[in-house]
């Protein structure tokens, strides 16, 4: 790995810290012993700030941002079917799908951008029904009944836009937008959905109905808890949140690509799973989500400002991956 | 040291050398120490009973003798020689095979595969199909059990897997057998035959660790008896002492009644079944239960007391028949509607349909309460903890925290959360299923005195069970099914071991399970 001498010399004096910065940092290592992701998360900034002078600039902080956006927001959608001890694989062919679906709406129909957004948000939602009704009433495996969405959605994509880009209204670029010259967009949508994700999981029926679904089911349906509908509501917020996410890449490449999020699902399912959640389900939190989404993005960013070639990240990055589920699981075998 | 003592010592001198010996045993968890310093020793020919209350330390100590947990401190010494039981295969090595409470069967794979689990005959590296149905055949004799070896295990009972997996241990040649709560889940001819096997094994030379909770099982096979409290060994004795003795020295008090059951006036109709039938599982099933009234259902392990009482709650589908709750219909399979119209189910197997194991104390109390808690899909959790808090103190839930996993509490205390569940939701009829299964004598009066409870404030109890004392104990009217149908009702006035037994019985004797 490539290092430079200024880096070096950034490195922060020990020694110069003031009390506050102090407690701080007692804080943030007592949450990063309880959070794997956490813990990787900061040893990445730190490692990343001590080789690139640029990593904490504003600038490349809100890079990052913007380039962890959409997996997170997949990701947030994936949590609350991880959680409920299923999984989607068809995240990203789904944004990509609402993306498309938008685009034709509003160029090739001319219906109004707002209405066209909606009825992108509804062909997501709609994809998750789908999927959900195949899991809760076709008993199917969610590893299957979701490969099976991931395909038929990113064929609708194709067949709809002819296998070409398709132009999207200006409301949809707003999502790729900087307010006040500043502040990125998918960042603020990233923000947002994350707190929703976390609020409809602490706070909601749904929420808490998605824990102990995922904990054991047959416990939930014997408690009373509807477990058919309940997984329809999952994977339809699953498809709702990857329909936001396709909006927001829309906005960022300023149109719909068919071939857009291609492979995203598998980072979505990473960030959720370096977060701290199990793949038997009954556990994850939406906190843990978005810090596994920024570590993923952290990565890539780092690499690409020391030059690294996008071959050796795919290899960095499957490292980390296993490192960071590594490490939770040995902290959770000790305790 | 006074006679009970003496006469245990003297037991233990006619029984052979000395096998096992465990010295000053420490085991630790995070806020627990589950084991403080506990001694016992095995000696060849004999039956030695660990007794204690749930959460006593009695299964973290096989875990140790097992190879499952490695003890913070202390010694174990086989054959006298001390010995570190670093894994099972190392424990199983030494002579030494251990029967769970959880079966580590495979569901999956056929009952000859499970006897013979990581070692089947082999010829020129394959699987001798053959060798191994041979062997697990006889095997299976030993306990038996007459089932086809290559019968799927998913598609036995409960007491039949348990058999399977005492003759997966005795097929490794053990010397030393530790046995945890081997006949929780059998009926009383299964429990005489599994007595009878042990007798044998003792009489071969083999020592046998017994872990039960029926004292009259403790004294018809037991020579020796270690009680356990708290972690610690409160002492050894001979295993003809009196049971009031013993229960004294488990739970640290006396216990009054073992069933102390307070009768109540009956009133209206609550519950009402009529010509239920699933076919396959049961037939043509009418009951009763009204307010105020413990009504007991009682029949051989297979009966289809269980399918009943799932049949009734809407969680298993049924072909005719109807339930109604005070004069309504109730929706057919449908678990939502018979919570809305004041069922309850304490299910059969607390850790598979009661409980979310990794969820917390609090999760899991609140789990009927949440649709109730929930405005505009939102939930109030501080109304919701204190709802579990209530049920903590109510209940006497032993537990740290209502944020603990419910996973770390002991088996009585898990039951507790499972009834706490329901009765926060606060049901008319509850439908208990084997509500004591694997819970320490303490914990049970307890189970029993919140069903006197129920009773007392006009609610309706349906109690079925395998443990006929309870049955016979608890209920003012018990129901005996055979074979999937009602052959018979008594009062408690009537009822007797022998009048259930012989109804139990009646119906099945040419169709015997086994």
């Amino acid at each position: 790995m490539p290092t430079d001498t200024p880096a070096i010399q950034a490195a922060p004096r020990p020694g110069a810290t003031p009390a506050i910065h102090r407690d701080v940092a007692t804080r943030l290592r007592s949450a990063a012993g309880r959070n794997g992701a956490l813990a990787a998360l900061l040893l990445l900034c730190v490692v990343m700030a001590v080789l690139s002078p640029v990593f904490l600039s504003t600038q490349n902080l809100l890079n990052v941002g913007v380039q962890a956006a959409v997996v997170a927001i997949l990701a947030f959608g994936q949590t609350f079917v991880i959680i409920s001890a299923g999984i989607d694989l068809s995240v990203g062919s789904v944004a990509a799908l609402t993306a498309i679906v938008t685009g034709y709406m509003a160029s090739t129909l001319g219906v109004s951008p707002v209405l066209a957004i909606l009825l992108g948000l509804a062909t997501g939602m709609a994809a998750g029904l789908v999927s959900g009704v195949l899991v809760a009433f076709g008993k199917l495996p969610a590893f299957i009944a979701t490969l099976a969405m991931l395909s038929i959605a990113r064929g609708l994509a194709l067949v709809l836009s002819g296998g070409v880009p398709v132009a999207q209204p200006t409301a949809v670029a707003w999502f790729g937008s900087t307010l006040w010259g500043w502040l990125p967009v998918p960042v603020v949508v990233m923000i947002v959905l994350g707190l929703l994700a976390a609020f409809i999981l602490n706070r909601t029926f749904t929420g808490r109905a998605i824990y102990a679904i995922g904990g054991n089911e047959e416990a939930a349906r014997l408690s009373g808890i509807n477990v058919h509908r309940q997984k329809l509501i999952i994977y339809a917020l699953a498809g709702t949140f990857s329909a936001v996410a396709g909006l927001v890449l829309a906005g960022r490449l300023a149109s719909g690509q068919p071939q857009a999020a291609a492979g995203y699902e598998l980072d979505a399912i990473a960030a959720v799973v370096i977060g701290g959640a199990s793949l038997a389900g009954g556990q994850g939190r939406a906190f843990g989500t978005f810090v596994g989404a920024l570590v993923l993005a952290v990565i890539r960013n780092g690499l690409n400002l020391l030059n690294v070639s996008s071959f050796w990240q795919q290899v960095v990055i499957g490292a980390v991956i296993a490192l960071a589920v590594l490490s939770d699981t040995l902290r959770k075998r000790r305790a | 040291m006074n006679a009970t003592m003496r006469r245990g010592l003297e037991t233990a001198h006619t029984a052979g050398v000395e096998l096992l010996r465990v010295e000053g045993l420490v085991k630790r968890f995070p806020g627990v120490t589950a084991l403080g310093g506990v001694s016992f020793d095995l000696r060849a020919g004999e039956v030695h009973v660990l007794l204690g209350e749930n959460g006593a330390g009695k299964s973290t100590l096989i875990k140790c003798l097992a190879g499952v947990y490695q003890p913070d401190g202390g010694q174990i010494l086989v054959d006298g020689h001390p010995v570190t039981l670093s894994t099972t295969r190392r424990a199983e090595a030494l002579g030494i095979a251990t029967i769970h409470q959880e079966f580590n069967l495979v569901p999956e794979l056929s009952v000859a595969e499970n006897v013979l689990l990581g070692r089947p005959p082999r010829r020129f590296g394959v699987v001798d199909r053959r060798a191994m149905y041979a062997q697990a055949g006889a095997a299976l004799a030993r306990v038996g059990l007459k089932v086809d070896p290559r019968t799927q295990v998913r598609t036995l009972g409960v007491a039949r897997q348990q058999l399977v997996e005492i003759a997966k241990a005795l097929s490794l040649e053990a010397r030393i057998l530790i046995l945890d709560e081997p006949t929780a889940a059998l009926t009383d001819d299964e429990v005489d035959r599994l007595l009878r096997l042990m007798g044998e094994l003792r009489q071969a030379g083999v020592g046998l660790v017994f872990i039960s909770h029926h004292l009259e099982e403790i004294q018809r096979i037991g020579d020796r008896v270690t009680i356990l409290r708290d972690g610690a060994a409160v002492g050894t004795v001979s295993a003809a002492t009196d049971s009031q003795d013993l229960v004294r020295m488990m739970v640290g008090r006396s216990i009054e009644s073992q069933y102390p059951r307070v009768r109540t006036a009956v009133g209206e109709d609550l519950l009402r079944v009529e010509g239920l039938s699933s076919p396959g599982s049961f037939e043509d099933i009418s009951l009763t239960v009204r307010a105020g009234e413990v009504v007991g259902l009682a029949g051989l392990v297979g009966a289809g007391r269980t399918e009943v009482l799932r049949a009734v709650f809407g969680a298993d589908r049924y072909g005719t028949g109807s339930v109604a709750m005070r004069g309504n219909a109730l929706r057919r399979h449908d678990v939502q509607a018979s919570i809305h119209a004041g069922l309850g189910l304490v299910p059969e197997d607390r850790k598979a349909q009661g409980l979310v194991l990794g969820a917390s104390v609090a999760e899991n109390l609140s789990l009927v309460s949440l649709r109730g808690a929930t405005r505009l899909g939102i939930v109030d959790r501080s109304a919701l903890d204190q709802v579990a808090r209530r049920a903590v103190a109510d209940l006497g839930i032993r537990t740290s925290s209502i944020r603990s996993a419910v996973r770390n509490l002991s088996g009585g205390n898990q039951q507790k959360v499972v009834m706490g569940k329901w009765l926060s939701a606060d049901p008319a009829v509850l439908l208990l299923d084997e509500p004591t299964r694997g819970v320490d004598v303490g914990a049970k009066v307890e189970i029993y005195q919140l069903i006197n409870e129920l009773t007392a404030s006009g609610r309706g109890v349906l109690l079925a069970s395998s443990d006929l004392p309870e049955v016979l104990g608890m209920s003012d009217r018990i129901l005996v099914m055979a074979h999937g149908r009602l052959v018979g009702e008594l009062t408690h006035e009537e009822a007797t071991q022998d009048a259930v037994m012989a109804l139990a019985v009646k119906e099945v004797e040419s169709s015997r399970a086994y």
